[in-house]
């Protein structure tokens, strides 16, 4: 199974008696886009948690490149090539693209103890990768609150990829987008798997998931219900798996008998 | 992406570039946060030009009054400014003034250490309270207003309760016999550029004294003080890694730690700095009066805030410059210096202060939704 990039074998987490993860397993190869889905509840945030460092599982291991690994913190996550894309993206909307782009990790010049920001070769490389994502940076000095929510995420994801990630964890990557900017997201996310990137793609809607995604795990209440391939699930099946699938086809039911009242 | 997309991408971003470069200079300059100060100081002197113009506010001796007053209102506001960058206040510098100064003179004269002695210890008590303030605004999540505002309180209590203790009194004067011949007291007491003002003088071009001696006899250490510490705090803002955690850290404290941004670390040196800039100011006060008094540096703290406020910082932090507190401590300094010399009453002084600072905050809201929602 070394093929697989990396690999979650029946990860669990608990938090006091509650119980937050139950084997929950994932596999991911270079290239593939797993869409993650659940409702609310349903454990993504633990799981992406567990995923960035920031939890460690109470049982089950993580395998990456045919290694067990063990993650002490969001740093180690970071080392081993999990680029995580938080929701709220950590961009600081008053400072420049280029002071975001580099943000923790800025590039250096000049002698030891002097060491200044390198900003023009910063400025130079920021231009350049928004620029391979199709996102004309006219000005990478201009403030990050200027562009639209969309051009943002490129920007986190064009970053995670930049320091070295191998396999891109984005949560909720469209949820406070328009169509035409959950779209230009979505484009630039298969790039990145075309690339060879591994990429696990968190959300709860299954429209954003189904044309980009290869497989799915849905999750629910803890627990996964499986991992489909494309080619096995249609779109309404995957949703009726969500716990969201029942209560839509009772809403339809309702709806219906309101209409037949009304007319 | 092909090879050829790509050239044509970066065509299309560096054609863009060029046709953008006029528009996007003003632009530039319409979005730094010091404009408003620049502006406002131009402003200030075009009034006191006219106003006062032909008083001796801007004689050499006039001249160097208001930028002593300016310089050492600046070396704190600069402080106060990075921090308010970073995030957070500090209220306690007033107070950090007044306790730094009996730090000095105490040991100077009621324990027989040597003025430079004193003046080291002064630094390293101002690195102890700045570390202090830090770690407890940055381990307790509280409020940075709440935390230093107690310590402004415990600064003060503890200045005066310590002096009337050693002492009897709240003054200790006699340092003044203190700075000849100290290894270090001379940096905060030499007036330097003496022979360009006394070759002035003997040219007739300044004011002299009934002796032939220049009315104004050098650029006085404040000044030059504030010069370095404004060079500085522009470097570091602008130039380092750890000028660009400083934005970080103020502007999402969340994100940046996400990213790997020490968060807590920044947050305390810069609680440092501004105690450390406090102990700059009150030594060279202590040193030019020849004394210390409890009461020194008191309401400086906002003075500085304010200063920095005009000066474009945001009170939410990770916006504003140095350069720009730096001309909003000009703008005061040339305005409580300069009233004097109009017929004004100099009892509206503050109301000039604060009207000065809500416009200045008005501005600065301004500019942030130019800034942020240009788009």
């Amino acid at each position: 199974m070394s093929e697989n990039l990396i690999e979650f074998n029946n990860i669990s987490k608990f938090f006091g008696k509650v119980i937050a993860l139950k084997d929950v397993t994932m596999k991911l190869k270079k290239g593939e886009i797993m869409c993650l889905l659940g409702d609310n509840g349903a454990g993504k945030s633990t799981l992406i948690k567990t995923l960035a460092g920031v939890h460690k599982p109470d049982e089950g291991e993580i395998v990456i490149e045919g290694k067990k690994t063990v993650f002490d913190s969001p740093k180690d996550a970071l080392d081993m090539g999990i680029g995580t894309v938080y929701q709220d993206l950590a961009l600081v909307p008053l400072m420049s693209v280029t002071r975001n782009f580099f943000m923790g990790r800025e590039p250096l010049k000049g002698p030891p103890f002097l060491k200044t920001f390198d900003i023009e070769k910063a400025n130079k490389i920021a231009a350049e990768r928004m620029g391979q994502i199709g996102i004309d940076v006219r000005d990478p000095s201009q403030a990050v609150g200027t562009m639209s929510g969309g051009e943002r995420q490129c920007l986190a994801i064009s970053r995670a990829i930049y320091f070295g990630a191998k396999v891109l964890v984005l949560d909720e990557p469209t949820s406070a987008l328009g169509v035409h900017q959950a779209s230009m997201v979505l484009k630039y996310v298969v790039k990145a798997a075309s690339q060879g990137l591994a990429v696990i793609l968190i959300t709860h809607n299954v429209h954003h998931a189904y044309p980009v995604g290869n497989s799915f795990t849905v999750l629910n209440r803890g627990k996964s219900l499986g991992t489909y391939n494309k080619k096995d699930i249609s779109r309404e099946e995957l949703l009726g798996m969500m716990a969201g699938g029942e209560e839509l086809d009772k809403l339809e039911v309702e709806l219906e008998e309101m209409n037949r009242i009304n007319n | 992406m092909s090879d050829k997309a790509k050239s044509i991408a970066s065509k299309k971003a560096t054609g863009q570039d060029e046709r953008l470069k006029e528009v996007s200079r003003l632009r530039l300059l319409l979005n730094r946060p010091e404009l408003g100060a620049v502006g406002g100081a131009i402003l200030v002197f075009i009034f006191f030009g006219i106003v006062a113009g032909d008083t001796g506010m801007f004689s050499a001796y006039g001249t160097l009054n208001f930028l002593d007053v300016s310089a050492n209102l600046g070396i704190i506001a600069i402080a106060a400014a990075m921090l308010m960058i970073g995030g957070e206040f500090d209220l306690s510098i007033g107070s950090m003034i007044g306790f730094a100064g009996i730090c000095i003179a105490i040991p100077a004269i009621y324990w027989g250490w040597p003025l430079w002695v004193s003046i080291i210890f002064a630094f390293a008590m101002a690195v102890l309270v700045g570390y202090f303030n830090g770690i407890l605004v940055v381990r307790t999540g509280l409020p940075s207003f709440i935390v230093t505002l107690a310590m402004l309180f415990i600064l003060r209590g503890a200045t005066l309760a310590i002096t009337r203790l050693i002492t009897g009194r709240t003054q200790v004067p006699g340092l003044r016999v203190l700075i000849e011949n100290d290894p270090i007291a001379w940096m905060f007491a030499t007036d330097t550029f003496k022979w360009l003002f006394t070759w002035l003088g003997s040219m007739n071009l300044i004011a002299l004294r009934t002796d032939g001696t220049p009315l104004a006899t050098g650029i006085p250490p404040s000044v030059i003080w504030f010069i370095a510490v404004t060079l500085f705090a522009t470097w570091i803002l602008m130039k380092t890694r750890y000028g660009n955690w400083i934005f970080a850290s103020g502007g999402d404290k969340n994100g940046a730690t996400n990213v790997g941004v020490p968060v807590g670390r920044v947050k305390i040196s810069l609680f440092i700095g501004t105690a450390v800039a406090a102990t700059i100011f009150a030594t060279i006060q202590v040193l030019d009066a020849g004394s210390a008094d409890t009461m020194r540096g008191n309401l400086k703290e906002l003075e500085a805030i304010a200063a920095a406020v005009v000066g474009g910082c945001l009170l939410t932090g990770g916006y504003g410059s140095a350069i720009g507190a730096a001309f909003g401590a000009l703008i005061f300094g040339t305005v409580s210096m300069g009233i004097f010399y109009t017929d004004v009453d100099t009892d509206w002084f503050k109301v000039f202060l604060g009207a000065m600072m809500l416009i200045a905050v008005v501005f600065n809201n301004f500019i942030r939704k130019r800034v942020t929602e240009s788009k």
